[in-house]
C-alpha cells in the first residue's frame, strides 16, 4: 500500500506541475461549454425532429393524410419502435414532434416553442382529423444537453491520453524498466496509475460540471451522488481502455495512432454532441459496445431526467464489464520493457 | 574465507540470429568491486540486465548466495541502468521519496544525500540536472535500499573527465564501506582504478578473467616500449619482435635497458619514444586483436 500510495502521489504531482496539461485539461471542456451557450444558450440548432411511432419513414407518404407533412424540406424524420422512447425524446427536446400515422395521433411538448410552430405546420398539411396528445417538461437548451456530452468526452480524451500515452512514454525512455528493478509489482504500478488519473479525471470533471451549472445556470435534476458514481464509473473504463491500448507498445507514434482510432469513433457515436438516433442501426449497435455512450447517457439521464440508480444500473453494469475484460488484458498483456 | 555473493552459470541469451551472451559464466565476492569490461555491443549490459534479473536468459543461470534468485532479490539489490529516464516534473526530493517508499528498509534520506553529494540539488526538477548530478542521483536510487550488492553499467559514459573523476570518489567510498560493485565500463582507466577484478567480454563471451594486475603481468609480462612505425621500419632488429598498430610499434620488454641499447646499436632514431606499464586496453588489444573503440 505504501509503495501504490507513493506512486499515486508521485504520478499526481506529475500532473499538476506540468501547467500546459492541467490548464487544457480543465480550460478545454470550459471554453467548449461557454461557447455552446454562447452560440446556442437560447434554443437547439436549427432543423425540426419528428419521430415516427412504429412505421418505417419511408411508408410515412403512403398513409395519405400524412403525404403532405411528409414532403415539407427542413423536418428530419426518425423512426422509433415504441411510443414510449419516443415520447422520452420529446419531453427531453430531442424531438420537436412525435407522430403515430397508423391511429392518426400526434404528440407535442407543451413547453417546446419549435413544438407548437411545428404543430401549426402538420395541422395546415394533414387534412384528415388527427387526435393530440401532449407532455409536459420544462425546455432543455443544447448546451444543457450537450454538457453531459463535453464532460464524457473530456474524461475520454484525459483516461486514453493521459494514461496510454504516459504508460508508452515511460516504457519508451525506461522509467517503466527503472521501476521494474525495484520491489514494485506490475500490479502495484497499474493500480495506481489508474487510482492517480481516477482521482485527477473525477475532480477535473466535478470542477468542469458544478462550474458550468452554477455558472451558466444549466440544469441539474438528479443527484450529485449518482452523478459522482457515474463519472466514477465511466472514468474507469475509459482509463481501463486507455490501459490496454498502453500494454505493450513502446512507439508514441503507434500508440497516438491506436489512440485516436479508438477515440474518434467514440466522440461521434457516442451521443456527445448530437442524438445518433437516426443513424443506421449497425452503427447503433456498435456505439452500444462503446464505454463513452453509457457514460455520456448516464450522466445525461442524471442531469436531465433525474434519473435514480435502478434506470443507470444498465449503465453501471456495461461501464464495470468493459472495465474487467480491458483490466484483464491489460494484466494479461503488460509489459514493462521496450518489445 | 572469501563468499560468493553472485555466480552467473553458462547463460546464453540469443536475439534472433546474435548470440549476445555465450555460455557465460564467473563469479562475484562479496565485497569486491568487479569488472565487465568490453567494447560497445561485447554483450555486457545483456549479461549485467540477466543478472539484474531484468531480462531472463535463454540458458543458464544465476545463483545468489548459492540460491536461485527469488522475489526478495530486488530488496537486496540496487541497480544503475545505462540509461534511464526520471519522471518529469519530480525534483530530486521527490524522486528520492517515491523510490524510499518502494523498499522495506530505505536508507535515510540525508544519508544519501550526503553520500551522493545532492545536498545542492533537492529541490531541482529532474530534467534540469547535468549528466555528472544526474549520475550522482541515479546512484543513490541504486544505494537507496542499502543493497548488498550494487549494479553499474556503464555509469560514467557521456560525463567529462571532472565529472567522471567525481563519481569514482563515491564508487570508492561505497567500496569502502564494504558494497559489493559490479561494473560494466569499456573505459579501462575505470576499470583499473576501481575494480578488484575484471572479466574481459568480447562478443558475448569471456575471453580473461582476475585481477588487473595479475592478468596484466600473466599476458603482458614488462613494460611498453612504443616507437613511430616510420623510425623502425628500415631496420632489420632480429631479437625485438615490435607489433605495427597503425602509425605505432610497440614491444613488450621485460628488460628496458637492453632494450633500449639494442635499438640504439641498430641507430633507430628514439624521437617519439615511449616507455609505459601495459593498461588494460594493451591488455585487450593484446587478447583481441583489435582497438576497443573500433
Amino acid at each position: 500500500m505504501k509503495r501504490l500510495f507513493a506512486l499515486w502521489y508521485a504520478r499526481n504531482l506529475e500532473f499538476v506541475r506540468d501547467r500546459a496539461s492541467l490548464s487544457w485539461n480543465l480550460a478545454f471542456p470550459l471554453l467548449l461549454i461557454f461557447g455552446f451557450a454562447f452560440a446556442f444558450g437560447n434554443g437547439q440548432p436549427d432543423q425540426y425532429r419528428v419521430g415516427v411511432i412504429s412505421q418505417p419513414i419511408a411508408k410515412i407518404a403512403d398513409k395519405d393524410s400524412f403525404t403532405n407533412f411528409s414532403e415539407i424540406k427542413h423536418i428530419e424524420f426518425i423512426s422509433y419502435d415504441n411510443q414510449k422512447s419516443a415520447l422520452e425524446k420529446l419531453k427531453q427536446h430531442q424531438l420537436d414532434l412525435v407522430i403515430a400515422p397508423s391511429i392518426d395521433k400526434y404528440w407535442i411538448n407543451q413547453q417546446s416553442a419549435k413544438g407548437y410552430l411545428i404543430e401549426k405546420i402538420l395541422l395546415s398539411e394533414v387534412k384528415s382529423p388527427i387526435q393530440q396528445g401532449q407532455v409536459d417538461s420544462e425546455p432543455i437548451r443544447y448546451v444543457d444537453w450537450v454538457l453531459p456530452g463535453v464532460i464524457g468526452m473530456n474524461m475520454m480524451f484525459s483516461g486514453l491520453f493521459g494514461i496510454g500515452y504516459v504508460i508508452v512514454r515511460y516504457r519508451k525512455n525506461g522509467v517503466l524498466k527503472r521501476l521494474k528493478a525495484t520491489p514494485l509489482s506490475s500490479l502495484e504500478f497499474i493500480s495506481a496509475q489508474i487510482l492517480s488519473r481516477l482521482f485527477i479525471q473525477l475532480s477535473t470533471s466535478l470542477f468542469i460540471a458544478v462550474s458550468c451549472i452554477h455558472i451558466l445556470d444549466l440544469k441539474m435534476n438528479g443527484s450529485y451522488l449518482l452523478l459522482f458514481l457515474m463519472m466514477f464509473c465511466g472514468s474507469l473504463s475509459l482509463i481501463s481502455v486507455g490501459l490496454m491500448m498502453a500494454s505493450r507498445s513502446s512507439s508514441e507514434e503507434f500508440a497516438g495512432g491506436i489512440l485516436n482510432l479508438v477515440s474518434w469513433p467514440m466522440m461521434f457515436l457516442s451521443g456527445v454532441w448530437f442524438s445518433i438516433d437516426n443513424a443506421h442501426p449497425a452503427l447503433q449497435t456498435l456505439a452500444q459496445l462503446l464505454p463513452l455512450t453509457h457514460l455520456v447517457s448516464g450522466l445525461r439521464d442524471i442531469m436531465l431526467e433525474s434519473a435514480n440508480l435502478t434506470t443507470l444500473l444498465p449503465n453501471i453494469f456495461t461501464l464495470l464489464l468493459i472495465t474487467s475484460c480491458c483490466i484483464a488484458i491489460s494484466a494479461y498483456r503488460f509489459s514493462w520493457g521496450e518489445q | 574465507m572469501s563468499k560468493i555473493i553472485l555466480a552467473a552459470n553458462n547463460l546464453v541469451k540469443r536475439y534472433d540470429d546474435v548470440c549476445a551472451v555465450d555460455n557465460l559464466s564467473f563469479e562475484i565476492i562479496e565485497g569486491e568491486c568487479f569488472g565487465l569490461l568490453g567494447p560497445n555491443g561485447a554483450g555486457k549490459s545483456t549479461t549485467i540486465e540477466i543478472l539484474e534479473n531484468v531480462i531472463s536468459a535463454d540458458g543458464g543461470e544465476v545463483l545468489f548466495y548459492g540460491k536461485a534468485i527469488d522475489d526478495r532479490f530486488a530488496q537486496s539489490i540496487g541497480i544503475q541502468f545505462q540509461s534511464t529516464a526520471l519522471q518529469d516534473y519530480l525534483t530530486v526530493s521527490d524522486t528520492l521519496r517515491l523510490f524510499r517508499a518502494l523498499y522495506d528498509n530505505p536508507v535515510p534520506t540525508e544519508q544519501l544525500v550526503e553520500d551522493c553529494a545532492l545536498e545542492e540539488l533537492l529541490n531541482r526538477d529532474n530534467r534540469k540536472l547535468s549528466g555528472g548530478q544526474r549520475q550522482r542521483l541515479l546512484l543513490a536510487l541504486a544505494l537507496i535500499n542499502d543493497p548488498k550488492l550494487v549494479f553499474l553499467d556503464e555509469p560514467t559514459t557521456g560525463l567529462d573527465p571532472q565529472a567522471r573523476r567525481n563519481f569514482w570518489q563515491l564508487i570508492t567510498r561505497q567500496k569502502q564501506a564494504g558494497k559489493t560493485i559490479l561494473l560494466t565500463t569499456h573505459y579501462m582507466d575505470e576499470a583499473q582504478i576501481l575494480c578488484d577484478r575484471v572479466a574481459i567480454v568480447e562478443q558475448g563471451k569471456i575471453i580473461a578473467v582476475g585481477a588487473p594486475d595479475e592478468l596484466l603481468l600473466e599476458h603482458l609480462p614488462g613494460m611498453m616500449i612504443r616507437l613511430p612505425s616510420s623510425a623502425i621500419n628500415h631496420c632489420q632488429l632480429p631479437h625485438l619482435n615490435f607489433e605495427f598498430k597503425q602509425d605505432s610499434a610497440q614491444l613488450i620488454s621485460d628488460d628496458v635497458n637492453q632494450t633500449i641499447a639494442e635499438l640504439l646499436n641498430h641507430e633507430v632514431d628514439l624521437t617519439g619514444l615511449t616507455i609505459n606499464a601495459p593498461t588494460l586496453e594493451d591488455l585487450f588489444i593484446h587478447l583481441t586483436g583489435h582497438q576497443l573503440r573500433e
